[in-house]
């Protein structure tokens, strides 16, 4: 392969926020244990502003953008939008857990640098145009979060949360690593590129059935990530389990990256036979929101409940996954953006209202907060609306642009099915709101002291960012409209 | 064009200015809520001097580009069908207040928000020329009405309250999804547009695909109606509802779907709406006989409003399928009346509540000796809803029938016996409630109607007898409007074929 082994200095530009989350993740890492037990919350703060400094080199990286490191790492449109979103998700992720990790004793550097180093495996990848960096990637951001979701190691919940979602996590990331060792077999080679050529050449019958029996073994990978069905089972229980900040990254961090990876081979790498996976993922996506949205209906528990739509709202985006064209991707990418916008917002009030050891999770410990903290109810009651999808919120756009690439895609049985599980999931979401506005206040979250501090400044942002998407979504739709075009 | 945005803009103004007034202050929040619904009535009024009551077509149109990608516009306008229904939602909006005035005493400022973000969903439903925009309004409105059934109505009021959100919303999706169709397919969400490419033969539907647009579209009206079988949310909504929730949920909020009707799915879909016109209408006439039986058996005052709309609705939904003017100007004129009638009986209903705490028929009687003018109010507003001549509902149910008749004579046989049950139903509930001797309870409890009572429903009964009597008032607007409608849906099977006909003069020129 011809290039040299010294990468040229608009290849490190284009790679820097890596850069500067790995340096960062480690400088933290070696400063946790100078500092004193008191002032940890202040490494919080450093790496926010160090979050703010990669999404700047994020954001610069796409001055100049092109391939990296022969093409391990592709740095276009579609790489930058969703760096940018795993970055603000970290960023907002810091600044809800410093009065978390305060309250629970858990106050401690690693949790930072963690928090870095998975965000930069998501970078990792959105940016991947080769099957091995994607899953170096991969495992960088999973690793990372295995240990977040267990990081209150005293409490019995997260333990049992971390080790359900290495071990499911790791037998997933082993299957699709089968896949991809599968189609090395048969292309030679491990760039999205090549593998499409390859794929393309392949002549007998029996050859392309091996390689989509590849595809299906990575999807299967991707599916655990995104908590689609069948890979489903863990995601409620680690949701319950981890600490509220960090089901908060959880669903909207990894699971944007995954989708974001999902797009890029799917369209780059295995285009040639959509005819192939297509079937599969309309299945996959119906049985992701009936599932999602069913057992949704059965939960007592916030964070479980949370856990259910976080499915179904995977089946949403699957389905526009499943028409394999620009407006889908377009759709997939306004999508995580609204949602990881909505679900943040919505998990920093769950943390902000768990109170201390997160005793306050159960739907009925809601009641009476309209009366008693109407901001923090009324801005719950935003999240969830926007998660019911009613205009004018970025919920409401996201599943209309979702249908919409569907109905082109003439998938009109698929979107009116999703439609109408749609309609299933408000009954879900306005329980939450009935007890928090009428039901009468008792002992429960309506005992926190009100939103304030950079949580509530999280609240307040992603709730404005909710309405501001619902009335000019054209803010987020056109830059994923424009980048949506993957290199291929 | 500035006063239509106004009536639209000054709700959501005000919504937005009640949110700002501190929560200690009740009162500010009450004053609030009437000066402003006052001040949009009176803009809303603006809207008549400038309005043309002989042409049918839109007018004070606003077009502005809302979405690049889709093409959504911020596209309002108002015609002959609209004008009546925003004064309508503008004029019941400070009537709400009123009722309220009192019985409200629990998070008012929430209330009155909620109450006039509602107004601005219905007048935005009743003006939108973009379906996108359609829906949206649509959307909007449910949001401050679920909260308004579930935080201040009676015992059974979250049921009531999810049941509504959740039958609207499962209708509502379906006409998502054809409206997308309908964008894929046009690349607009524009009335205008659609309307003109459906005319033109630009876009040319097939059989299968306009009855499935139809059907999508006809479900969401039709759960809002609410059409037999799908009326079930309604009395419990009703029921369970405050007064003022009651009031503009069955004036205003079930107007949205018979507007639909008329508006989309009669034009839009011209052959589906004829080929399944009978048994819309059979179901229609179901719900005005069983509407007013059940109502009839009754024991609650408050059910048997709700079931009186659906028998009262059943009449609008059979105008409408009758394709006739007549029974289009008389299904538009009904939804008038019935918003103005029902209105007022849930108002005084209430008004009865808010004395003796009870809306058992059994726990009144006699309540004519204490209260008179409750009673004589009672009386017209029951007469105007039953349809004695001179009152407004005679002259919709009237058109109406004649239209059912011209158009077959057996449905307006059988909806005729509708407006005897309704006699029925009405008077004998006035017999059981206000004639007869008085219990000690009730002449301790029905004090006479106080001065802001009067002020809210005076001008309501004011109505009755206006639109009763001097229909052509109100008509000629309604008329115009609904001969457009028509002409469209008589054009509907002839229109496609003359579009193939435009080939033919250039080929007489070759021939020639």
């Amino acid at each position: 392969m011809p290039g040299s082994f010294v990468p040229a200095s608009a290849e490190l530009w284009r790679f820097l926020p890596e850069i500067i989350l790995t340096l960062a993740g480690t400088f933290l890492m070696v400063l946790a244990p100078l500092v004193r037990d008191r002032r940890q919350n202040a490494l919080g703060y450093v790496a926010a502003y160090l979050f703010f400094a990669a999404l700047a080199a994020a954001l610069a990286a796409h001055l100049d953008p092109g391939p990296a490191f022969q093409g391990l790492l592709v740095i276009d449109g579609f790489a930058t939008f969703f760096r940018v979103l795993v970055i603000v998700v970290g960023l907002f992720t810091v600044l809800i857990s410093f009065p978390y990790l305060g309250r629970e004793h858990a106050d401690r550097g690693e949790y930072y640098a963690l928090l870095m180093f998975s965000v930069v495996g998501q970078c990792l990848m959105v940016a991947s145009g080769d099957l091995i960096m994607l899953f170096i990637g991969l495992e960088i951001s999973s690793i990372s979060s295995y240990v977040l979701a267990g990081f209150l190691r005293r409490r019995p919940q997260a333990v049992e949360a971390a080790l359900k979602y290495f071990l499911l996590g790791s037998f997933a990331t082993a299957i699709m690593l089968f896949g991809v060792a599968w189609i090395y077999g048969m292309t030679g080679s491990t760039s999205l590129m090549e593998i499409r050529n390859g794929v393309l050449k392949l002549g007998q019958p029996g050859s392309v059935f091996l390689a989509a029996a590849a595809v299906a073994l990575i999807f299967a990978g991707f599916a655990f990530k995104v908590s689609a069905w069948p890979f489903q089972v863990w995601a409620p229980d680690v949701y319950e389990g981890a600490p509220a900040p960090v089901v908060g990254f959880l669903s909207a961090g990894p699971k944007a990256a995954a989708f974001a990876a999902l797009l890029r081979v799917l369209v780059v790498g295995f285009a040639p036979f959509s005819h192939r996976w297509e079937p599969l993922l309309w299945l996959v996506a119906l049985g992701t929101m009936v599932v999602g949205n069913f057992a949704a209906l059965l939960q007592n528990n916030i964070k479980r409940l949370l856990a259910y739509s976080s499915i179904a709202h995977a089946g949403y985006v699957l389905v526009a996954v499943t028409t394999h064209s620009e407006i889908g991707t377009a759709a997939v990418m306004f999508y995580l953006a609204a949602y990881a916008l909505m679900n943040i917002g919505a998990f920093a009030l769950v943390t902000h209202l768990g109170g201390k050891n997160e005793q306050f999770l159960n739907i009925n410990d809601y009641a009476g907060l309209g009366a008693r903290q109407p901001a923090a109810a009324a801005l719950f009651t935003i999240f969830l609306l926007s998660l019911i999808g009613v205009p004018p919120t970025a919920g409401f756009f996201g599943k209309f642009y979702v249908f919409r690439a569907a109905i082109r895609a003439d998938l009109i049985w698929l979107t009116v099915l999703g439609l109408l599980l749609s309609a299933v999931a408000a009954y879900y979401y306005l329980r939450i709101i009935v007890v928090m506005y009428m039901r009468e206040p008792k002992n429960g979250v309506a005992e926190a002291p009100p939103l304030s501090g950079a949580l509530g400044a999280v609240v307040w942002v992603t709730a404005l960012g909710t309405i501001l998407l619902g009335i000019w979504p054209s803010l987020v739709l056109r830059a994923a409209t424009e980048w949506a075009l993957l290199v291929r | 064009m500035v006063r239509l945005n106004l009536t639209l803009a000054l709700p959501l103004a005000a919504f937005l200015a009640l949110l700002l007034v501190p929560r200690s202050r009740p009162a500010w929040s009450r004053w609030i809520a009437l000066i402003s619904s006052l001040l949009i009535f009176a803009v809303s009024l603006g809207l008549l001097a400038g309005f043309d009551r002989s042409g049918g077509d839109f007018q004070f149109e606003t077009n502005l580009p809302w979405i690049q990608t889709p093409a959504i516009r911020y596209h309002i306008g108002l015609d002959g069908l609209s004008l009546w229904l925003v004064l309508l939602s503008t004029l019941l909006t400070p009537v709400a207040v009123l009722v309220s005035w009192r019985y409200i005493q629990n998070r008012v400022k929430e209330f009155y928000a909620f109450l006039l973000l509602m107004e601005f969903g219905l007048v935005g439903v009743f003006v939108a020329l973009d379906l996108f925009l359609f829906y949206v309004f649509w959307e909007v409105s449910l949001v401050p009405m679920y909260f308004l059934i579930g935080i201040w109505g009676y015992e059974r009021r979250i049921y009531a309250a999810v049941k509504f959100f959740l039958y609207t919303m499962a209708g509502s999706v379906l006409m998502l999804a054809a409206m997308i169709y309908l964008y894929n397919a046009t690349g607009s969400f524009d009335y205008h547009t659609l309307l003109g490419d459906l005319a033109s033969g630009r876009l040319e539907l097939g059989r299968t695909e306009e009855t499935l647009l139809f059907l999508a579209f006809f479900l969401a009206f039709a759960i809002k109606v609410p059409l037999f079988p799908l009326h079930t949310w309604l009395p419990d909504a009703h029921v369970e509802a405050p007064t003022a929730g009651s009031v503009i949920l069955a004036s205003v909020m079930l107007k949205m779907g018979a507007y639909g009707l008329v508006r989309f799915c009669l034009p839009m879909f011209p052959n589906a709406s004829r080929e399944h016109a009978w048994w819309i209408v059979l179901l229609a006439i179901v719900g005005i006989i069983y509407g007013a039986l059940v109502a009839m058996v009754q024991p609650n005052m408050k059910k048997l409003v709700a079931y009186s709309s659906v028998s009262h609705l059943g009449f609008v939904v059979l105008g409408i399928f009758s394709f006739t003017q007549q029974g289009l100007d008389g299904a538009v004129y009904q939804m008038l009346n019935h918003g103005i009638s029902t209105g007022a009986l849930f108002i005084l209903v209430g008004y009865m509540y808010e004395r003796r705490h009870s809306l058992e028929i059994a726990d009144y009687g006699g309540v004519a000796t204490p209260a008179p003018n409750l009673a004589a109010v009672f009386l017209i507003t029951s007469l105007a809803s039953l349809g004695l001549p001179m009152l407004n509902n005679f002259v919709g149910e009237f058109l109406v029938l004649q239209g059912a008749a011209r158009a077959n004579f057996t449905w307006a046989v059988f909806a005729a016996t509708g407006v005897i049950l309704s006699a029925a139903y009405l008077l004998w509930l006035y017999q059981r409630a206000f004639l007869g001797p008085a219990t000690e309870a009730v002449r301790d409890q029905m004090r006479d109607l106080s001065p802001r009572e009067w002020a809210a429903i005076l001008p309501l009964v004011a109505l009755m007898v206006w639109m009763g009597t001097a229909a052509q008032t109100f008509l000629p607007p309604i008329s115009a409007s609904n001969s457009l409608v028509l002409e469209r849906v008589e054009q509907g099977v002839i229109v496609n074929v003359e579009n193939r006909i435009p080939a033919l003069p250039q080929e007489a020129d070759h021939a020639r």
